[in-house]
């Protein structure tokens, strides 16, 4: 088990350009592979095209207690890039205006920014319709500080969505750390005790479960029950949703897949299963995504890439949002991971 | 020609089968593909059946195919490997159960 980033170790992968490149040659220039630009011409779906904007997801630092196995942003104690009051200041002006319903808080761990609760709070006097933060989960029992953790969230009316591979202690701290299985559910359960979770509650606690492996994600239903029936059996654990998602082929997964000999198969079986209907509704058309710095990107991952969003805006300080949606979406080879069979996004499946 | 007789990499030229035979192609695929539907049993426990069989056809392809089919589905290792011993217990059980028959012409034969 990793204890530091991949920066921390100056790791090759973790310069971003080295990535670039790894995802453009190989099977992808020599043809046995078709790029992702080539394959979403096929069904004339590009250059691939914001729609309306839905949702504003702000990474409030790349700061966390965990450092997993699979992590895209490479995220954990080491990393200091965390947001500024300045730049969450730019952020509320924006989030005053856009006309995106929901607000999306992520990290690392955002909840270990000194100024989270602040930026909630402010946030949430803006009146966002659906308010999210991504939490780990285990930060909740990390430190007494965060005990309150749970109540905040409810007193805001937060959704919480929170990470969670598997339903078997194994599987869970092979991919997230030794503990992170019993934290888990601790933090659960006490999400559950102040109402989170339970059956017609609208404080909503949604679980992510990705694949610890080189594998895709099964059926979310399929999955979506086995959780339930696990968690309520074992532990007595109630939650909404359980969101599918599929591991991008970039940052620590990417270094994991290569260094596991995984990495052309992994690529086969994103292809393979690649997805023209999810292409339609792929994250990137009705999502925005800030860094903790204030840049601006179509998703998550191409922030973790670093390819800044193709417009003249690039930067929170100079948000305009017609300009913002008049743009064309940057795309590569680890596009085909939101596109694989029912296809994969922030909230789960798309098609 | 390979110079081994299994290559890992041919499993994802199975399709290509249809190209020699379309008819007979498509309909194993048509066939095979709605035996791993959803229906009285889950499409979760025919993948478990589909792993322990694997085994006892000793079926490389098939082995790499279902390992990596139960984990897409949260199938645990340890689901996995009981699976296996079913096949095995059943293959031992099949080798052991003609004992009898062996007994018996004994029995025939001995004064």
């Amino acid at each position: 088990m990793a204890t530091k980033s991949l920066k921390a170790r100056n790791n090759d992968i973790a310069n971003t350009s080295r990535q670039m490149e790894i995802l453009s040659n190989g099977i992808f220039a020599d043809g046995e592979l078709p790029t992702f630009a080539a394959k979403i011409k096929e069904t004339n779906q590009f250059p691939l095209r914001p729609k309306k904007l839905e949702i504003l997801q702000i990474n409030l630092g790349y700061m966390c207690n965990q450092v997993c196995e699979h992590c895209h942003v490479d995220a954990g104690p080491d990393r200091k890039e965390i947001m500024t009051v300045e730049t969450m200041q730019q952020c509320l002006k924006v989030i005053k205006n856009t006309g995106a319903h929901t607000l999306d808080l992520t990290g690392g761990a955002p909840e270990m920014n000194p100024n989270f609760r602040w930026f909630v709070e402010e946030a949430s006097k803006a009146g966002i319709k659906d308010f999210i933060v991504r939490s780990n989960l285990t930060i909740i029992r990390a430190n007494k500080k965060y005990y309150d953790l749970p109540e905040f969230f409810k007193k805001h009316n937060v959704h919480v969505i929170s990470s969670m591979p598997h339903w078997t202690r194994g599987k869970t701290d092979k991919q997230r750390g030794n503990g992170v299985f019993d934290k888990s559910i601790k933090a659960l359960q006490e999400l559950n005790a102040v109402g989170y979770g339970m059956p017609n509650s609208d404080l909503k606690l949604d679980l992510v479960y990705n694949p610890s492996g080189a594998f895709l994600p099964g059926d979310q239903m399929a999955l979506e029950n086995d959780f339930k029936k696990a968690l309520k059996a074992d532990f007595n654990i109630d939650f909404h949703n359980l969101f599918a998602i599929t591991n991008l082929p970039i940052s620590r997964f990417l270094d994991y897949l290569i260094a596991s000999e995984n990495y052309e198969d992994y690529m086969y079986s994103l292809v393979e299963a690649y997805n023209p209907l999810a292409v339609e509704n792929v994250m990137c058309t009705n999502t925005l995504s800030i860094s903790w710095d204030g840049w601006l990107y179509d998703c998550d991952f191409n922030q973790m890439l670093n390819l800044k969003v193709n417009s003249k805006v690039k930067h929170v300080s100079d948000y305009n949002e017609e300009l913002l949606q008049n743009r064309n979406i940057i795309i590569n080879q680890h596009c085909y991971g939101c596109t694989a069979g029912a296809g994969s996004s922030c909230q789960g499946v798309v098609a | 020609m390979s110079k081994t007789y299994y290559d890992a990499a041919d499993l994802r030229k199975f399709g290509k089968i249809t190209e020699w035979n379309e008819e007979l192609g498509n309909k194993f695929f048509d066939y095979y593909g709605k035996v791993f539907e959803e229906g009285a049993l889950t499409a979760r426990e025919k993948s478990l059946i589909a792993l322990a069989v694997a085994h006892t056809e000793q079926c490389p392809y098939c082995i790499d195919a279902y390992t990596k089919d139960g984990l897409q589905r949260g199938i645990t290792k340890e689901e996995m490997m009981e699976a296996v011993h079913v096949g095995a217990a059943i293959k031992s059980g099949a080798t052991l159960v003609h004992g009898v028959q062996m007994m018996n012409k004994v029995n025939k034969l001995e004064m």
